[in-house]
């Protein structure tokens, strides 16, 4: 069989992530420690297992509405009011999904023609550009800088427009970078914005990780819900992540369309995990506050550790990932990432992973424990001692 | 409880530069504040959180539930403070509930224990009955899971 002409064209042009053979070079190693990871290290809380377990026992598990539980619909809703102060209406305006991801996919491929370009601030997660191909359009990356502590800024946002864009992908926080937007910020954006007919798709799935200054999500600005596909969802906020648990928002004649498309391939995202994510909205904030000031102590420690050894980082305030250069090594970012876990076995992720933006840099995960943290940077310390580091600090 | 005292208590052996990065401060504000949380009597010690199986062990410990009779004046305090002038006594605590003093003891042996019970706490004026659980085992001590944390599930890389 030549299943070359068999497979699709698109999937066999698409890149495998990055990411995938530093994990299987890892994966054969003995006595690794990682921080390559970008899933919380708590535990679901109690109270979310203890009503998906009740729910296994009292409940037939079938499935719910194509948009969700009309309960956790509303929750979801009051969440973002509380949260955001903006209102959606959970009868037709919201739709629960596999994870963030799948909202991604959907919003995506409910928006663009072929030939639309689709503006992806880089460096973000991997899954955005691979799924704007998919749909037809075309990524155009618009790379944020280190200077500028990873924000996206208006000029550079012009600077990529043109009459074909369809779509700005606006992912803050920020994996990797952990940087965040503030109201200030976004209100640059969103006056660029105005003038055009282009959309948002804001990934938000790390809103509740933000330390020192609340997250703004843009539709919290003039005329910008209207053009706004929300995103966010449990994984990060609750610890949740293989509950695969999301949701979007979006005016009224978008979501009937990318519930279409829901419905089609997913039909209703997992019943227990609906169920449990009620009772995460209703009673589990204050676990959410336990997770975000460890989260904190955690990123301090790193910061100041890394500027000390060399590794210069900006102090990102979201996401639970440092972004520190590395070009104190003059190595770029997957030989410094391969010679880390060789030499150290400290597992890092390459910036590059993240967009061509993210070379010189390495994301360094805080989802560990202050024990584990501490000994990795004893190691990493030790490796920048033998390649370099301080060096730049002394000349 | 402040940043400080919770990471203290988790793991009383960070640096003062370690506590200092953690906690956005300089060492010496770090040092500063341990000093007079130690001077006001906040801090009361540091000690080491031991699996007892791994290592050569002989000792015994019992957890032991006193019903007393308060005394007219002092209440408790009195028949606490006698209690717990005794070395085989590691912790005295009053309790709301059945019963009124929770203790815990080790001795060498079992019968160490029981004998230290009933002949020196239950011959103490105002003791009206005693009750001896032995530990069997101990599985998690101050938030210290004691046979470690269960192995990371999490793939070691992911986006």
């Amino acid at each position: 069989m030549n299943y070359e002409n068999r497979l699709s064209y698109c999937v066999q042009k698409m890149k495998p992530s990055g990411i995938r053979k530093f994990f299987d070079l890892a994966a054969t190693m003995e006595g690794v420690i990682s921080l390559g990871v970008g899933e919380p290290d708590f535990s679901t809380p109690w109270a979310i297992r203890k009503e998906a377990i009740d729910v296994l026992e009292r409940k037939k598990i079938v499935y719910t509405a194509n948009a969700g539980l009309a309960q956790l619909r509303e929750e979801v809703a009051k969440y973002l009011k509380k949260k955001i102060h903006v209102e959606y209406n959970p009868e037709d305006e919201i739709v629960i999904t596999v994870g963030g991801s799948e909202a991604i996919d959907v919003a995506v491929r409910g928006l663009v023609n072929p030939g639309d370009e689709v503006l992806i601030v880089e460096p973000c997660f991997v899954c955005y550009a691979p799924i704007v191909e998919m749909a037809g359009g075309i990524p155009v990356t618009i790379a944020t800088k280190q200077e500028n502590h990873f924000k996206l800024t208006a000029e550079e946002l012009k600077e990529k427009l043109t009459e074909k864009t369809k779509l700005l992908i606006l992912p803050f926080p920020n994996n990797p970078t952990g940087a965040i937007m503030t109201r200030e910020d976004l209100e640059k954006i969103a006056e660029v914005l105005r003038e055009t007919e282009v959309m948002i798709l804001s990934d938000e799935i790390y809103s509740e990780m933000t330390y020192g200054k609340k997250h703004c999500s843009i539709t919290e600005l003039d005329g910008m819900q209207e053009r706004t596909i929300l995103v966010n969802g449990f994984s990060k906020a609750f610890a949740m992540t293989g509950w695969r648990l999301g949701y979007l928002c979006a005016p009224e004649p978008v979501a009937k369309q990318l519930v279409k498309i829901h419905q089609y391939i997913i039909m209703s995202s997992p019943t227990v995990s609906q169920y449990a994510a009620i009772t995460a909205l209703q009673d589990c904030e204050k676990d959410v506050e336990r997770m975000v000031k460890e989260y904190n102590i955690r990123r301090r420690y790193l910061v100041e550790a890394f500027n000390r050894i060399g590794m210069t980082c900006f102090s990102p305030e979201g996401a639970f990932y440092v972004f520190p250069s590395i070009q104190c090594t003059g190595m770029t970012s997957e030989e410094f990432c391969e010679k880390l876990l060789e030499e150290e076995k400290v597992a890092v992720v390459p910036g590059n992973a993240f967009g061509e933006s993210g070379e010189g840099f390495v994301r360094v995960s805080y989802a560990y424990s202050l024990r584990h943290l501490m000994e990795a940077v004893s190691r990493i310390t030790r490796f920048l001692e033998k390649h370099g580091g301080r060096h730049e600090e002394t000349n | 409880m402040n940043e400080l005292l919770h990471l203290l208590k988790t793991d009383a052996r960070l640096t003062n530069q370690q506590l200092a990065d953690m906690l956005g401060k300089t060492p010496q504000e770090v040092a500063d504040e341990i000093h007079e949380l130690e001077k006001k009597g906040v801090i009361c010690g540091y000690t080491a959180i031991i699996n007892e199986d791994l290592i050569e062990k002989t000792d015994v410990e019992a957890l032991i539930e006193l019903k007393v009779t308060p005394k007219r004046d002092c209440g408790f305090d009195d028949i606490a403070k006698t209690i717990m002038m005794y070395d085989e006594v590691e912790s005295v605590s009053l309790m709301s509930g059945a019963y009124d003093l929770a203790l815990t003891v080790k001795g060498e042996s079992l019968k160490d224990v029981a004998m230290f019970v009933s002949q020196r706490l239950s011959g103490i004026e105002g003791v009206l009955s005693t009750a001896t659980h032995f530990v069997l085992k101990r599985y998690k001590e101050k938030g210290i899971l004691i046979e470690g944390e269960d192995p990371d599930e999490r793939s070691m890389v992911c986006p």
